[in-house]
C-alpha cells in the first residue's frame, strides 16, 4: 500500500458559476514512503491546487486522496489531523509569521496539535536546528530577522509538526544563489536523516534535478508524467511543448548526443557530464 | 564625464539601539564606476551585498554619505535637481504588486507624466506609446490585480517609460517572477535598450541575465569585487565561486573539463556557445 | 472571496454609461432630494417613472437591480408595516391594538416607493460608473472645498490607492488563512473569545504586509516624481458633451415638474 495515493481527483473552482474553472483534472498517482518528488509545471498548471488537496485544505470536487489507504475526507471533522501529517509550506512563508518571538511562532503548529510543553520545546529546538537557525535567534522577534532567516523560521514552523510528508511550494523563490543552495541542502539533509517523504514544487529544473529522485509534471490541469528525474528530463521535446525547460546541463548533453557522441540521455549534474566526457576522451585515447 | 558617474561613494544606515547609541551599518564602501549613455549594465551580487543601495543612489532616493553621484552632469545631492534626476533615471522595483498605483493599467502608466505636469493630450500619446513598447497595449483597460507577475512588471516599466527617461534602473525585476514572466521582462528590457536606445542598469543575482549585458559589475560586501564584459567577469570562475556566486552550468562544465586537462581556450557563456565549442573539442 | 470587486460596475454601452460622472453624481443627489419632496401621488408617480426610465436606459440587466433591492427588502417591509399600523386618524380596520387608517396606507405606499427609487437611483450610478471615474469626479466636484483647507487631492489619492489594493489584500488574506490552517489553526469552532483569538495569526501578518506594501508603494511613487497635487495634470480631461447638457436640462425639467405638481395638484395625503 502506498503512503499517499491520489485517485482520479479533480478540483473545480467556483463550480456552477460563470467563473467555473477546472484546476486539476482527473489526476491519479502514488507517493511511496521516502520519496523525494519534484513537482514542475508553469504557473496556472494546477500545481498549487494539487498540493492543497494533498493536505486537506481543498476538498477534491471528485475523486479521492488516500493517506495510508484511508480517504482523508472520511471524517471531515478530523481534517486538522491530516494537516499535521502532511505539512505544507506555502510560497513566501515568511509572510505568515505573527508571534512575538521566533520560538513562539515555531510552536504554533505543535501547540495546535495539543502536545505537552516539554515536547513542544524539544520539537522547536530540533526544527530550528534542521533549518540552521541559531538558538539565540529563538528569543528574537521574527520581524527582526533577515529575509533568509525569516524564510527558514517559517519552514521550521511546519517541520516542528514532524509531518510524515513535507510539501514545499517554491521554497527558494526570491532567494539569492547562496540562500538557495543553503536551503536546498537543508531540505535534502532533512529528507536523508528522517527518511520523510518530501514533495518540492519548483520552477527551477536545476534545483529539481539536483535534489529530487522523481519528478511529477503538471500541464493544463493534467498530470503529464511522473517518473525518475533521469527519465522525465530525457523527454526534452515533450517538456518544451508544455513551455518547460530542462536543466541546462541536460540540454547540452542532449545536443552532443544528437551530434553523435555516445553520452547518456537524462544527464542531470555537471559532475556526471564531466565524468562521461572525460571517459569518452580517454577511451578515444585523446586524454 | 559619462552619463552616470559614481565617485568613491560610501553609504551607511544609521540606527539607534535601545540604550541610545548610534549604530552604523556600512553598506557601501568606496564604490566608483561610470556608465555611458546607451549602455546595458548588470550589477551582480548577493542579497545584502549593497546592490539595491547602489540602485537607489542613481535616482537620488538615497544620497551618499561621502563621495558623489552625477547623472548627466547633475549632482544628486543638489536638492534643486532631485526631480529632474528622477525623471531622467527611472527606478523599477522588485515587487510588481507594490509599485502600481491606479486600478486601471493605463491610468497607472499615466501617473508619472501627470506628476510631471505634462499636458493631457501629450500624456495620452505617451501612455499609448509606452504600453505598446512593453507589448501591453491590449491590456490597457484591465485591473492590475488580474494580470500575471510578468505583465505587472511590464506595466511598471511602461509607467517609467512614459516619463521619457534616458536611463532605467531595475532592482531585481525578475526575482519574484516565474520563468515565463522572467523571459517577458528580459525581452522587454533588451528591446528598450537596442531599439529605443535607453540606458539600462539591471540589478540581479542571476548570471544568465547578467550575460546579456554589455558590462557587468560584481558587488560583494559593499565593495566592487570585479567588473568587465560578461566574458571577462565569468572567466574568473574560481573568484566567483569563492564568493558563492553562481556560474551558468555551461561555463562550469567547460571550466571543470579544462581542469581535467581537456583543451578549452575560452569559457562559454551560453548553452549554444558551449555545445558548439564541445562539438569541436570532441570531434 | 477572490471575485469581490469594490463597487458593482457593470460595463455596457449605454447613454447613461457615457454621461460625465460629475453630471451623474449631481443628478443623483438632485433625484434623491426630489424623491423625498414628493408630496402627492402625481409627483411620486412622475419620479417613479423617471427612475424607471433611467434604469431601462442604463442597459444593465433588471436582474442586477433586483439583486441590489433584495438586500434591503426586509427594511422596506418593516418600515412599510410600521407606517401602516401607526397611522393617525379614523381607523378603517381595527383588530386588537392593530389599527389601519387611510393615512397609514398612504404613508406605507410613499415610504415603500421612496426607498425602492432611492436604491435604484444609487444602483444606476454604481452600475454605470467605474470606481476610478467616481473618485475622479468626486475629486473635481470637491475642488471648491480646498479654500476651506480640505485636502481634496489627498483624499482622492487615498481612495484611488484603496481601490487598487483592496483586491490585493483580500487575496493575501486568503493566502494567510490557508497557510495558518496548514499549521493547524482552527477557525471554525469554539466560543466567541477563542474565535477572536484565532484571528490574531491572520491579522498580524496582514497588517505587517499592509505596512510593507505601503512603504514600498511610497518609494515607488517618489521614484515616479510624485509630490502631492500641486502642478499635477491629468490624462483624462472631463468635457461636458451635448448629451450631458441635455441630461442637465432634463433634470431641471423634472425638478420643475415635481415642484409644480406639488403646488398645483391638490390630491394631498
Amino acid at each position: 500500500m502506498s503512503l499517499l495515493s491520489v485517485k482520479d481527483a479533480s478540483f473545480i473552482y467556483s463550480q456552477k458559476t460563470p467563473f467555473q474553472h477546472t484546476a486539476v483534472d482527473h489526476v491519479s498517482f502514488d507517493v511511496e514512503q521516502g520519496d523525494f518528488i519534484g513537482i514542475i509545471g508553469h504557473t496556472g498548471s494546477g500545481k498549487s491546487t494539487l498540493v492543497q488537496m494533498l493536505n486537506g485544505l481543498l476538498k477534491p470536487t471528485s475523486g479521492s486522496v488516500m493517506l495510508d489507504g484511508i480517504d482523508i475526507w472520511d471524517k471531515p471533522k478530523e481534517i486538522r489531523k491530516i494537516r499535521f501529517r502532511v505539512g505544507l509550506v506555502f510560497q513566501y512563508p515568511e509572510y505568515q509569521l505573527f508571534e512575538e518571538t521566533v520560538e513562539k511562532d515555531i510552536s504554533f503548529g505543535p501547540m495546535n496539535m495539543g502536545l505537552s510543553e516539554n515536547e513542544i520545546k524539544e520539537r522547536v529546538l530540533n526544527a530550528a536546528q534542521f533549518v540552521g537557525l541559531d538558538t539565540e535567534l529563538l528569543q528574537k522577534s521574527p520581524f527582526d530577522l533577515s529575509g533568509g532567516e525569516k524564510r527558514r523560521a517559517a519552514i521550521a514552523g511546519v517541520i516542528a509538526m514532524d509531518p510524515d510528508i513535507l510539501i514545499l511550494d517554491e521554497p527558494c523563490a526570491g532567494l539569492d544563489p547562496l540562500g538557495r543552495d543553503v536551503l536546498l541542502t537543508q531540505i535534502y539533509r532533512f529528507h536523508q536523516q528522517r527518511g520523510n517523504t518530501v514533495l518540492l514544487v519548483s520552477h527551477s529544473m536545476e534545483d529539481v534535478a539536483a535534489v529530487c529522485d522523481k519528478a511529477l509534471v503538471m500541464d493544463h490541469s493534467h498530470l503529464q508524467m511522473i517518473d525518475t528525474c533521469e527519465r522525465v528530463f530525457s523527454h526534452g521535446d515533450r517538456l518544451a511543448e508544455m513551455g518547460l525547460r530542462i536543466p541546462q546541463i541536460t540540454s547540452i548533453v542532449d545536443s552532443l548526443i544528437d551530434a553523435g557522441f555516445p553520452l547518456q540521455k537524462g544527464t542531470l549534474t555537471v559532475e556526471k557530464a564531466v565524468h562521461d566526457i572525460t571517459e569518452y576522451l580517454k577511451k578515444e585515447g585523446r586524454l | 564625464m559619462d552619463y552616470i558617474s559614481v565617485q568613491n561613494v560610501t553609504f551607511q544606515y544609521e540606527s539607534q539601539n535601545e540604550s541610545g547609541t548610534v549604530i552604523k551599518d556600512p553598506v557601501l564602501n568606496d564604490i566608483s564606476f561610470d556608465i555611458k549613455k546607451g549602455e546595458f549594465v548588470a550589477i551582480l551580487g548577493h542579497n545584502g551585498s549593497g546592490k539595491s543601495t547602489v540602485a537607489k543612489h542613481l535616482n537620488a532616493m538615497l544620497l551618499p554619505a561621502s563621495g558623489k553621484v552625477f547623472i548627466d552632469g547633475l549632482d544628486t545631492s543638489d536638492e534643486k535637481v532631485t526631480y529632474d534626476i528622477r525623471r531622467k533615471v527611472g527606478l523599477v522595483l522588485q515587487n510588481p504588486d507594490n509599485q502600481l498605483v491606479a486600478s486601471i493599467v493605463e491610468e497607472d502608466v499615466a501617473f508619472g507624466p501627470e506628476n510631471l505636469g505634462v499636458p493631457s493630450d501629450e500624456i495620452r500619446k505617451r501612455v499609448d506609446d509606452a504600453l505598446k513598447a512593453v507589448d501591453m497595449y491590449d491590456c490597457r483597460l484591465n485591473a492590475p490585480h488580474k494580470l500575471s507577475g510578468g505583465q505587472k512588471q511590464r506595466v511598471a516599466i511602461a509607467g517609467i517609460i512614459a516619463m521619457k527617461p534616458d536611463c532605467i534602473v531595475l532592482d531585481e525585476p525578475t526575482a519574484m517572477l516565474d520563468p515565463k514572466g522572467r523571459q517577458e521582462v528580459l525581452d522587454t528590457i533588451i528591446k528598450l535598450n537596442r531599439e529605443n536606445g535607453i540606458t539600462i542598469v539591471m540589478i540581479t543575482h542571476y548570471m544568465e541575465e547578467a550575460v546579456l549585458a554589455d558590462k557587468v559589475y560584481v558587488v560583494d560586501n559593499g565593495r566592487m569585487l570585479t567588473s568587465g564584459t560578461p566574458r571577462e567577469v565569468f572567466s574568473q570562475v574560481e573568484l566567483l565561486k569563492k564568493h558563492r556566486l553562481d556560474v551558468p552550468q555551461a561555463t562550469e562544465l567547460c571550466h571543470k573539463l579544462r581542469a581535467c586537462g581537456v583543451e578549452i581556450k575560452e569559457l562559454p557563456l551560453t548553452e549554444e556557445e558551449c555545445t558548439s565549442m564541445l562539438k569541436e573539442v570532441l570531434r | 472571496m477572490r471575485d469581490i470587486t469594490l463597487g458593482q460596475y457593470f460595463p455596457a454601452d449605454s447613454v447613461i454609461h457615457r454621461l460625465d460622472p460629475r453630471v451623474k453624481i449631481l443628478s443623483l443627489i438632485a433625484y434623491i432630494v426630489l424623491i423625498f419632496c414628493t408630496f402627492n401621488y402625481v409627483s411620486l408617480a412622475l419620479m417613479a417613472a423617471v427612475v424607471l426610465m433611467i434604469v431601462i436606459l442604463s442597459k444593465v440587466p433588471l436582474k442586477m437591480y433586483l439583486k441590489s433591492l433584495k438586500v434591503i427588502i426586509v427594511i422596506v417591509i418593516i418600515t412599510s408595516l410600521l407606517n401602516l399600523f401607526y397611522g393617525t386618524g379614523e381607523p378603517i380596520f381595527q383588530w386588537g391594538f392593530i389599527k389601519v387608517t387611510w393615512a397609514g396606507i398612504h404613508n406605507a405606499i410613499f415610504v415603500c416607493v421612496r426607498i425602492v427609487c432611492l436604491i435604484l437611483c444609487s444602483s444606476v450610478l454604481t452600475f454605470t460608473t467605474s470606481p476610478t471615474d467616481l473618485t475622479d469626479a468626486l475629486e473635481r466636484l470637491m475642488k471648491p472645498l480646498t479654500i476651506f483647507h480640505v485636502k481634496v487631492h489627498e483624499i482622492a489619492m487615498m481612495m484611488t490607492i484603496a481601490l487598487r489594493f483592496v483586491p490585493t489584500l483580500l487575496e493575501e488574506t486568503d493566502k494567510i488563512m490557508a497557510a495558518q490552517k496548514a499549521r493547524g489553526a482552527d477557525m471554525e469552532s469554539g466560543n466567541l473569545i477563542t474565535r477572536v483569538k484565532a484571528l490574531v495569526p491572520i491579522l498580524v501578518p496582514l497588517f505587517v504586509s499592509a505596512f510593507r506594501r505601503a512603504y514600498e508603494l511610497a518609494v515607488a511613487m517618489e521614484c515616479r516624481c510624485y509630490r502631492g497635487g500641486e502642478g499635477r495634470t491629468r490624462m483624462k480631461q472631463l468635457h461636458l458633451a451635448t448629451r450631458d447638457y441635455l441630461s442637465i436640462v432634463f433634470t431641471l425639467l423634472v425638478i420643475a415638474g415635481v415642484v409644480l405638481l406639488n403646488v398645483f395638484v391638490n390630491i394631498t395625503v
